[in-house]
C-alpha cells in the first residue's frame, strides 16, 4: 500500500540523504519529483479542485443569479479553452490590464453583482483546508488551457507599458534584505535549498515557471495560483504583501508570460 | 456510484494495479486554526475495497495519513471488466465511495 503520506516521509529521509551526500545536484532532486509523478500517474489532487471550479463557473449566484459562463477571458465571453495562455491582456470593458484573478474578480462583481472586497479578504487558502473560490476556478481555467501555446498579446500600448513595469520590478531591490526578483530568478541552474530556480530572463525558465502554475503543492495539500506564487515569492523578499490581482502582480505575471512566448501550458501539474 | 473517490484499475499480468484518489482534509486533530482554537479530528479510519462481495483490500488509517489520500494496491484473481469498489468511512461516520472497471 501507497500513500502520498508515506510516500512523502520517503521523500524528506531521501532529501535527507541527498544531503549528507554532497555535492548535490538539482538533477537528483527533480528525479525524486519525477518519481513522485510516475507513481501518481495521470492522478492529481488537484482534479478535485477543476470539479469544483466548473461547479462554480456554471452555477448562479450573487444578487443577480447568474453563473460566470458569460465571463470574457479574452477569447470572448464564455471561451473558456486557452484563455490562460493569452493572460494578462488588456480588456477595454475594464479598461485595464488584467490576469486571470483580477478577470474572474471582475467578471464576479460584474455579471454576478458581488461583493469583490470580501473576496479579497482571502483569495488564497491557508494550510489545512480545502481550497477558496478563486482557487477553483483558476484551476478550471487553467485545465481548460492545457496544451495550449502561451502568446500574450502586446499590441494596445497598456500591454506594453505592463511589460515595462514587470520589468522594472522584477529587477528593482528593496526591502531589509535589498532583494529583487533577478537576485534569484535571473539565473541558470541555482537553486534554493534544494528547489531549482527558473530563470524567468530566458524563454526556457519562463516558459518552465508560466506554464506550470497553478499548481497542486503536495506538500500543502493544496492547489496553488500564479498570484500566491508572487505573493510568497514578496513575502521571503520581506516585500509588503502583493495583493491578488494587483498591478505589481499583474505586470510581474505580464513580464514572464511575454518571456514565455511559445511554451506550452501544463497547468495544473504536481509541484513539491 | 456517485462518489467522489477516483479509481483507476488495470491488469498487469496476473496482477490488477489499483490506484485512487480521495477527498478529505485528514485533520489530525492537532492543529489548531488562527484563533487558536483546536481543530477536531477529521480523518479516515477504514477503507475497504471489493470486487463483487469478495473483499480484496482493506485498510486501517490514521490521522497520519496526508490530506486528499493517494492509495496505490494491487490484487490476483481479477479479470477485465470486472468492478472495483472503494470505499472508506471517517472518525465522523462520514462515507464516500468510487469504482472502476478492469481494464
Amino acid at each position: 500500500m501507497t500513500t502520498l503520506h508515506n510516500k512523502r516521509a520517503h521523500l524528506g529521509i531521501a532529501a535527507l540523504c541527498a544531503m549528507l551526500l554532497a555535492p548535490i545536484t538539482v538533477a537528483q532532486d527533480d528525479d525524486v519529483f519525477a518519481e513522485y509523478r510516475a507513481m501518481m500517474g495521470d492522478e492529481n489532487p488537484a482534479i478535485f479542485t477543476i470539479e469544483e471550479g466548473q461547479e462554480l463557473w456554471e452555477t448562479p449566484m450573487g444578487p443577480k443569479n447568474v453563473s460566470l459562463e458569460q465571463c470574457d477571458l479574452g477569447l470572448g465571453p464564455g471561451v473558456v479553452e486557452g484563455a490562460l495562455a493569452q493572460l494578462p491582456r488588456y480588456f477595454e470593458d475594464a479598461k485595464a490590464v488584467q490576469d486571470v484573478e483580477a478577470r474572474l474578480l471582475y467578471c464576479m462583481e460584474t455579471l454576478q453583482g458581488r461583493d469583490v472586497i470580501e473576496l479579497l479578504d482571502k483569495p488564497y487558502s491557508s494550510i489545512g483546508e480545502q481550497g477558496t473560490e478563486l482557487e477553483a476556478l483558476v484551476a478550471f481555467v487553467a485545465d481548460r488551457s492545457m496544451d495550449a501555446v502561451v502568446n500574450l498579446p502586446q499590441g494596445h500600448p497598456a500591454e506594453q507599458a505592463m511589460y515595462k513595469k514587470g520589468e522594472e520590478i522584477f529587477y528593482y531591490r528593496a526591502g531589509p534584505h535589498d532583494f529583487s526578483c533577478a537576485t534569484c530568478h535571473s539565473q541558470t541552474d541555482k537553486r534554493i535549498r534544494l528547489q531549482a530556480l527558473p530563470n524567468l530572463t530566458t524563454n526556457e525558465g519562463a516558459g518552465f515557471a508560466f506554464t506550470t502554475w497553478p499548481g497542486y503543492r503536495i506538500s500543502e495539500g493544496l492547489l496553488r495560483t500564479m498570484g500566491w506564487r508572487m505573493q510568497s515569492c514578496g513575502r521571503q523578499q520581506r516585500l509588503p504583501q502583493f495583493q491578488s490581482g494587483s498591478e505589481a502582480v499583474i505586470a510581474l505575471e505580464t513580464f514572464m508570460g511575454v518571456n514565455a512566448k511559445g511554451a506550452v501550458m501544463a497547468a495544473p501539474g504536481l509541484k513539491r | 456510484m456517485a462518489g467522489k473517490i477516483r479509481v483507476r484499475a488495470s491488469l498487469n499480468g496476473d496482477k490488477c494495479e489499483v490506484k485512487a484518489l480521495m477527498r478529505h482534509p485528514m485533520e489530525t486533530g492537532m492543529r489548531k486554526d488562527a484563533q487558536g482554537n483546536q481543530i477536531p479530528a477529521h480523518f479516515i479510519k477504514e477503507v475497504v475495497a471489493k470486487v463483487g462481495d469478495r473483499v480484496v483490500m482493506q485498510a486501517h488509517w490514521g490521522a497520519a495519513v496526508s490530506q486528499n489520500p493517494f492509495l496505490g494496491f494491487e490484487f490476483t484473481g481479477a479479470k477485465a471488466g470486472d468492478v472495483v469498489v472503494i470505499s472508506y468511512v471517517d472518525n465522523k461516520g462520514e462515507t464516500d465511495d468510487g469504482s472502476a472497471t478492469v481494464k
